[in-house]
């Protein structure tokens, strides 16, 4: 049983059984579900309809991968979607022959700005004042909303502009682009946290931010920069959000996104604790969780009552993560306490 | 209140509140001509008793340290539970009210039970309560439901005349009652002390032999059954149920035991000051409708600015009390405080 046990223990391997098993599902259970066509170019298909929709849910769980690492959370990324977009689409215009107010990479530019503004703030609060992450960012989770509306005099703002489209619509080599973001901000994240100290730094304050402190570690710039990074990463999903629309919407834009976000990192196996973190498994987890989603539509059941299923999934696997109920099972079945 | 001389720092802060609350009174009486009026105080209490009493629950959950993200969701899943049941299943009212509020109790104690028995933290466990009761929501009814029962009716429209022109709703009664529970529970019972000294110190309070492990887990419960019942306030209010009110309704309510002068860190804090606190939210509401022109998303950014500077406050003055408190405000980037 140890080639079993030792693959069982690579952090990945539940994240990609369980993505395999909800496919086997769908294999069985939903028709066509793996066909795909080739139509003007690129693919089409539920298979890529995942990648697709599950782009914005990646760019949000890459930047809170890192939020949870520090034992921080972060529930305004939703918010801050909503935020950018509305800043984008405001900049762009809703001239009906599509020319731009001001430059579409100017006005993608300022909506990033403006979320990493946005990040920053919560860092702010969190590392100098010193505020829970949940409160600090509950604070924009609300409030954010309210930006987004004013930022849109609280109308849905219909964008005609053409090349803007690319982003959320557009294909390259068959596969959606947005899919193309993701994995260019997976990797550089990947590069930067891996390839330095800086991943290493982020985990040690999740373990314990005064240990870190004292082993030399600027925890609060640490923090801090989490914060604002997980902004910028909402913001780039909020353009793609947008794009995907070709509207800013204050009150949907990425509304529920934060639980989505939140499901992919704790279903790749980061800890809701803090330390270790697994970009690759934040990325699988939102596979899943899109994966589930479609699943769910295509069962025509009404897509609002996905949050139920997605809540009881969250229960689940935080019970999973915790030792106490670890060893409550492990003492039900008479063995000794399972390795973590 | 006992009268002394010296002010007990433990209600500074509630005075504090009650301050900014007659100043803003004050501001808007001077700057708006019908301002200043009984019946526009006795508003307050109308058009908030759900929230006072949602927040009676919250200040008690906040003081034990932990937190309750579930309960505009509840209050939602209630209004639309309650008006689905009078309107398409016909029930009386007097199984209606105690249904709903079984609901409430049940989700409750689930959630502590989670908390409590797994050491997960209250903020993700209530997070997904938040979903996951807005999930029910959907599946109860997509629509709204308007209410035309009778019962419903007469509670909605019936005033309680005052002396000279002035009335308040049965609703507010109510709330009343609620909040004086509330006082009475914390101030005067055990279970209200143990509230106390688990937010000081769970080790202690465990190491002292109080009843920590029940005491949190019906702390839940009471939240969850103030939540209910303050959504059935809330449909007396807007005699209809949609599963999208109380959006929000949870920064709103931290806010107001904040405002209150409650610590989030645990321990610290008082029902009566949280009434304080849903007077100041009150009023920010009232002066931007008197002003007219902004438009009401304004609430939203001002309550979330409000509880940032409250939240400021609190460091300030936890910091200047040095001591005890330092091991209070140690950094806790785990949402909730863990103690011990």
């Amino acid at each position: 049983m140890a080639w079993w046990r030792s693959l069982t223990n690579k952090k990945l391997f539940w994240p990609l059984f369980a993505l395999a098993v909800l496919l086997i599902f769908n294999l069985f259970f939903t028709p066509h579900f793996f066909r795909m066509e080739m139509k003007e170019g690129h693919l089409y298909g539920n298979v890529i309809d995942i990648l697709k929709n599950g782009a914005p849910i990646m760019l949000l769980a890459i930047g809170l991968t890192l939020v949870i690492a520090t034992k921080g959370i972060d529930i305004s990324v939703g918010s801050v979607v909503a935020i950018s977009a509305g800043v984008v689409a405001m900049l762009i215009g809703g001239d009906l022959q599509g020319h731009p107010k001001y430059p579409i990479l100017m006005a993608m530019g300022a909506a990033i700005l403006v979320s990493i503004l946005a990040g920053m703030w919560n860092g702010m609060l969190v590392s100098r004042v010193r505020m829970q992450p949940i409160i600090a960012t509950l604070i924009l989770f609300v409030a954010g909303r309210g930006i987004a509306m004013v930022t849109t005099n609280a109308m849905v703002v219909w964008l005609y502009a053409k090349p803007f489209a690319l982003l959320g619509q557009g294909y390259i080599l068959g596969l959606p682009f947005s899919i193309y973001i993701v994995l260019i901000l997976v990797l550089l994240t990947a590069l930067v946290t891996r390839m330095t100290a800086l991943g290493l730094f982020i985990e040690a304050v999740g373990i314990n931010p005064t240990a870190s402190r004292f082993a030399g570690i600027n925890a609060k710039n640490i923090l801090f920069g989490v914060y604002a990074f997980s902004g910028f990463c909402a913001g780039i999903s909020g353009l793609v959000v947008c794009s995907t629309v070709m509207s800013a919407d204050g009150n949907n834009a990425g509304l529920g996104y934060e639980m989505d976000a939140i499901l992919a990192v704790v279903i790749g196996g980061t800890s809701m604790n803090g330390g270790k973190f697994y970009l690759l498994g934040s990325i699988v987890g939102a596979l899943i969780v899109q994966t589930l989603t479609t699943t769910i539509y295509a069962f025509n059941i009404p897509p609002e009552i996905s949050k139920v299923v997605k809540a009881l999934v969250v229960w689940a696997v935080c019970l999973l993560q915790s030792s106490s109920f670890r060893s409550m099972i492990a003492g039900a079945f008479g063995k000794k306490e399972l390795s973590a | 209140m006992k009268k002394k001389l010296s002010i007990d720092p433990r209600n500074f802060s509630s005075l504090v509140t009650l301050a900014l609350f007659v100043l803003m009174f004050g501001a808007g009486s001077v700057s708006f001509p019908g301002f200043l009026s009984v019946q526009n105080f006795l508003n307050l209490f109308i058009d908030n008793a759900y929230l006072i009493i949602i927040a009676v629950g919250m200040t008690l959950v906040i003081i034990s340290g932990g937190i309750d993200l579930s309960v505009g969701s509840m209050l939602a899943l209630s209004t639309i539970v309650s008006s689905s049941l009078l309107e398409k299943s016909h029930w009386s009212p007097v199984f209606v009210i105690p249904f709903v509020l079984l609901i409430g109790v049940t989700l409750g104690l689930f959630m502590g039970y989670l908390i409590q028995t797994f050491n997960l933290p209250p903020f993700i466990v209530t997070l997904a309560g938040l979903y996951l009761a807005r999930g029910l929501c959907y599946v109860v009814s997509l629509f709204t439901i308007a209410i035309n029962n009778a019962f419903w009716q007469s509670a909605a429209h019936a005033q309680i005349n005052l002396i000279g022109n002035n009335f308040i709703s049965p609703s507010v009664l109510i709330a009343i009652v609620i909040l004086l529970a509330g006082m009475f529970i914390s101030r005067y019972t055990k279970f209200g002390r143990t509230i106390y000294a688990i937010g000081g110190n769970e080790q202690s309070a465990i190491l002292m032999g109080l009843p920590v492990a029940r005491t949190k887990i019906l702390l839940y419960a009471f939240s969850g059954f103030c939540s209910a019942l303050a959504g059935i306030v809330f449909s007396f209010y807007t005699l209809s149920g949609y599963a999208l009110d109380g959006q929000g309704m949870e920064l709103d309510t931290i806010a107001s035991v904040v405002i209150g002068g409650t610590l989030l860190t645990g321990g610290v804090g008082s029902v009566l000051g949280t009434l304080f606190g849903v007077f100041v939210y009150g009023t920010i509401q009232v002066l931007i409708v008197f002003q007219g022109t902004l438009n009401s998303w304004w609430t939203r950014i001002a309550i979330g600015f409000l509880v940032f500077v409250f939240c400021l406050l609190q460091r300030l003055f936890d910091s200047n009390r040095g001591g005890r408190s330092k091991k209070v405000a140690a950094p806790q980037p785990g949402g909730a405080p863990a103690h011990g």
